[in-house]
């Protein structure tokens, strides 16, 4: 499956259905992170509900703490 | 006087917005790298008064990318916000400037925050950056976002009454990401940031509201990626922070760290439960017979022995340097301090 992510395309595998399941892919399951999902922001109860699906565009903005 | 010429020339600052900056006092928590980058951004550009806070000393390791920093004041151990100011001071004399070497608590956000147009956040880590929103928020000041990690960088500017704040973006204090320590930094990375800042500071300190930004932006300069979000619908109404009826958790004694491990350095800072000044004279007399190497300025006391080195402040604060284990700073502090 294709998706655009932070701007650029990418391939990532079938299995992936998910939001989390995509974070989880990316190793930021565990992080604190901001995700738009064509362009709509998403809750973060929701992220486990929510479906990717070929071709979607997802910005995922992640909360560091350096400075 | 020429000096803000080019500045004034831009448009949408002009001569009236530069009056209006002159008329503003920003108070800058943090000055490593991105404090040391937006204080002489905002100092050059003729703010009125800046106030800086931070709690650390200059290191050799700071001066890759802390840009008012010298050799000299890494060999002397200079407290960040003293060479700060000394630094911004021959920059642009008419900029009043004041320094506090502490680490924040919120009584001492209380005081700093009196009479202040704009917060920048410079610090390295959530819990401070929690209390800034919470004062932020009580005290209806605006406050800029920014942090950066590795070639990543993240900046947002909270408005309150109007944004979302930190803490509805945020849920939770985040634990066990990626630090300086663990994943480095580049100073383009750190610029980046610093320009995100600076540019929303000049337009609140110009009180060019409508120019704001609004999104939240992030970066990751190495592997060209940008990316901006319209978060605005993650303001939530029962935020304890910015809702109806807030409380303002992170300024209340429970929810202060009096142990945190320092960003990019090997060194965990510990801060007793009551304020008190330390006598430095006395402690290097006690310390000369123990088996290690002292040395003392007006500001601090370094102890070093065997593979570690305690630096003690004059406000009570002790850095313990060769761990990132809070419990073997804690023994070594209790071996050394009781």
């Amino acid at each position: 499956m294709k998706l655009h992510i932070n701007g650029d395309m990418v391939e990532v595998p079938d299995t992936i259905t998910t939001v989390s399941g995509l974070l989880e892919h990316f190793e930021l399951n565990n992080k604190v992170v901001m995700v738009e999902r064509n362009e709509d922001i998403l809750d973060k109860e929701t992220l486990s509900e929510t479906k990717v699906e070929d071709g979607d565009k997802l910005e995922i903005v992640q909360f560091v703490g350096g400075g | 006087m020429d000096r803000y010429s080019r500045q004034t020339l831009f448009a949408p600052i002009g001569k009236e917005g530069q009056q209006k900056l002159r008329e503003k006092h920003v108070l800058m928590i943090g000055a490593g790298a991105l404090g040391t980058g937006n204080a002489e951004a905002l100092v050059r550009a003729g703010v009125g008064k800046l106030t800086i806070a931070d709690r650390d000393y200059v290191e050799w390791s700071n001066l890759q990318r802390q840009q008012l920093y010298s050799e000299e004041d890494a060999e002397n151990r200079i407290p960040k916000a003293i060479a700060a100011k000394t630094r911004l001071s021959l920059i642009n004399s008419q900029v009043e400037i004041e320094a506090h070497v502490l680490d924040i608590t919120p009584q001492e956000m209380e005081q700093l925050v009196n009479n202040v147009d704009l917060i920048i956040d410079a610090t390295d880590n959530f819990d401070t950056r929690l209390m800034i929103n919470d004062i932020a928020q009580k005290h209806n000041i605006p406050w800029i976002y920014g942090a950066c990690v590795s070639s990543y960088g993240i900046s947002y500017t909270i408005v309150p009454g109007d944004t979302p704040c930190l803490n509805c973006l945020l849920e939770t204090v985040p634990l066990g990401g990626a630090t300086c320590d663990t994943a480095g930094i580049i100073s383009p990375a750190v610029q980046m940031v610093v320009a995100y800042q600076t540019v929303e500071a000049l337009k609140i300190l110009v009180e060019d509201w409508s120019s704001l930004r609004r999104k939240l932006v992030s970066f990751d300069l190495w592997v060209n990626q940008q990316t901006a979000i319209d978060i605005s619908k993650a303001k939530k109404e029962d935020c304890l922070s910015c809702g109806k009826n807030p409380t303002y958790p992170f300024l209340s004694y429970e929810n202060q760290t009096k142990t945190a491990i320092l960003c990019g350095r090997d060194t965990v800072q510990i801060r007793p439960s009551v304020s008190q000044t330390r006598n430095l004279d006395q402690l290097e007399k006690m310390l000369s017979g123990q088996n290690g190497t002292v040395e003392k300025n007006p500001y601090l006391l370094s102890f070093t022995t065997g593979e570690q080195r305690l630096v003690i402040f004059k406000d009570g604060r002790v850095l313990v340097h060769g761990t990132k284990d809070i419990t073997e700073a804690k023994t070594l502090y209790h071996r050394y301090l009781g």
